[in-house]
């Protein structure tokens, strides 16, 4: 008798068949990729100024795109797409089978983080050729971006599964989920300068990953003198790890003690 | 050992006893049949036994497992077992042969995955999207999905309601093939005559009680009920109720001298018993 299959081994397939389902959705795949290249062709023809010297725009804006890009492609797509999943009865049954809930989230962990990648591709590539966003130079930053991007989107994959209990039906997933996303990406900074958003704003929007994951993708594409201007007059780099970590923690223990399955 | 053994089995939601105290022994290789009307208690029954359900009280023991075990020793379980589920409408992008792959490598020992498909009849849909199947086809894969894992016994609830008769006696028969592999099968399903045609034994269930377990030809005293002639006797059709149909039968045939006109025996079918069953407990 063969062992059953582990639950990384299990989530690496149910990895490759999120991508594959995901792929045949044409209208979703060219929303979701192009979505911040759009926002970014729109926001950075209408703002040509520059916010601090040598700071365009643009460069600002690519900041809050990446940032946001996580909460969209993570945490929105998941609590919007799981209720569609058990509205039809596709989670059901897989509860019925020997594959363990574990394996499902690594599947859609799989599937957010691919999906970032070109995200992210995207974003430089128009970014670099169309409006003149400048890449950092140093190694250090790199280091900074790659692991805000995984523990982002880790962060937004678990908040996204865990969240998935709250709509009551596929139907009114989106209603529920894309104000909330919407809010707080402009209480968060990604659409204006979040110094100049209204004090209180900005108090309520610390409590949320957004706010530290924008400021965190700022300190990787605005130069160490925009720090000054930030809030704490610094990046607060140890601090955004810490909240992301925690939020992070938050999303995989809901996720596991109170995923539904079932429709009631 | 049984494949199945319930005992007491009890679940309320709120003020309504949804299953009140059901019994039930299956073993191994058997097609059990569960009847009941809507809101019997007959999904909550299946759904306690398939481990979706917690239950008030009572003992389940299911190929040796209590269902509400969670963890390792759930998903050694769900290895053993396969469940098909009401109308299920998921993974529309992908095709036939993708997702019964998929699914074959949750399991330890899993059936071969063309031989499944022919099995379900699906051959030439195999790389159809599953959102390009008819209700019938869509059916046959949910069944696919159920047995593709090699399982020792199968869950079917109501596999095939919106079936045309042609559809219906294609999937019989493919139940009665898995019977054949020794595969031991819970079947609920609203249609009497699939319960005759495929079930070794069936229950009827109403009001969260089982009110018999029997086969489905000794079911509510069916087999020795009396039979009932009748026949055209000049403008008017006489019944007539009886132990003995045959000597009616050669009465009327002496009679007539020879045959006898729009002769017909019956017994009580399926149906009949079992709405005389579950209306004498509604009342």
């Amino acid at each position: 008798m063969n062992k059953i299959p582990s639950a990384l081994n299990l989530g690496i397939r149910r990895g490759k068949l999120e991508i594959i389902q995901f792929a045949r959705q044409r209208e979703s795949v060219v929303f979701t990729l192009l979505f911040p290249v759009i926002l970014l062709a729109i926001f950075g023809s209408v703002f040509k100024d520059t916010i601090a010297p040598g700071v365009t725009f643009s460069q600002y804006f690519v900041a809050g795109m990446i940032a946001s890009g996580l909460v969209n492609t993570g945490f929105q797509a998941l609590a919007i797409t799981i209720p569609m999943e058990r509205d039809v009865g596709g989670l059901k049954r897989l509860r019925g089978t020997p594959m363990p809930a574990s394996s499902y989230f690594i599947g859609k962990a799989i599937l957010i983080a691919v999906s970032m990648i070109i995200q992210i591709a995207l974003l430089f590539g128009f970014g670099l050729l169309f409006f003149g966003v400048q890449m950092p130079t140093e190694p250090s930053k790199w280091l900074v971006f790659i692991w805000l991007v995984l523990l982002g989107s880790a962060c937004s994959t678990a908040l996204g599964i865990a969240f998935s209990i709250v709509p009551k039906s596929g139907r009114g997933a989106s209603a529920v989920v894309s104000p909330i996303v919407i809010i707080l990406q402009f209480f968060s900074g990604v659409f204006f300068v979040f110094t100049q958003l209204p004090a209180w704003m900005q108090q309520l929007a610390a409590i949320f990953p957004l706010k530290w994951l924008t400021q965190g993708m700022r300190s990787v594409f605005l130069p160490d003198s925009f720090a000054s201007q930030e809030v704490a007059k610094s990046w607060e780099t140890g601090r955004t790890f810490i909240i992301l970590l925690a939020w992070l923690f938050i999303g995989v223990f809901f996720s596991i003690r109170k995923f539904r399955w079932d429709r009631d | 050992m049984n494949v199945i053994e319930v005992k007491g089995l009890k679940k309320s939601y709120g003020q309504v006893h949804a299953v009140r105290g059901v019994d039930l022994s299956i073993p191994a290789g058997e097609i059990f049949a569960l009847l009941g009307p809507n809101g019997a208690g007959k999904t909550t029954t299946v759904e306690i036994l398939e481990g979706f359900r917690n239950r008030d009280a009572g003992e389940v023991s299911i190929l040796g497992f209590d269902p509400k075990n969670q963890g390792r020793e759930a998903r050694e379980w769900r290895n053993r077992i396969g469940i098909v589920l009401q109308s299920a409408a998921d993974a529309g992008d992908l095709t036939v042969i993708e997702t019964i792959k998929h699914f074959s490598g949750y399991y330890s020992n899993p059936r071969d995955v063309d031989e499944v498909i022919a099995a379900v009849g699906l051959e030439n849909k195999s790389s159809a999207l599953i959102r390009n199947l008819s209700g019938g086809q869509r059916r046959r894969l949910d069944v696919a999905l159920g047995i593709v894992g090699r399982p020792e016994l199968l869950f079917l609830d109501e596999p095939t309601t919106g079936f045309d008769p042609e559809a219906r006696r294609a999937f019989w028969a493919l139940i009665q093939q898995l019977r054949g592999t020794g595969t031991t099968i819970l079947l609920t399903t609203h249609y009497l005559d699939e319960a005759e045609a495929l079930a070794d034994r069936v229950a009827v269930i109403n009001n969260g009680l089982i009110i018999e377990v029997s086969t489905p030809a000794e079911l509510g005293g069916r087999a020795t009920s009396k039979a009932v002639v009748s026949w055209r006797d000049g403008d008017h059709i006489k019944t007539e109720g009886t132990d003995n149909p045959t000597s009616v039968v050669t009465r009327l045939n002496a009679q007539f001298g020879g045959e006898i006109p729009e002769l017909t025996v019956t017994r009580p079918s399926l149906e009949d018993i079992y709405l005389t069953m579950i209306g004498g407990q509604n009342e």
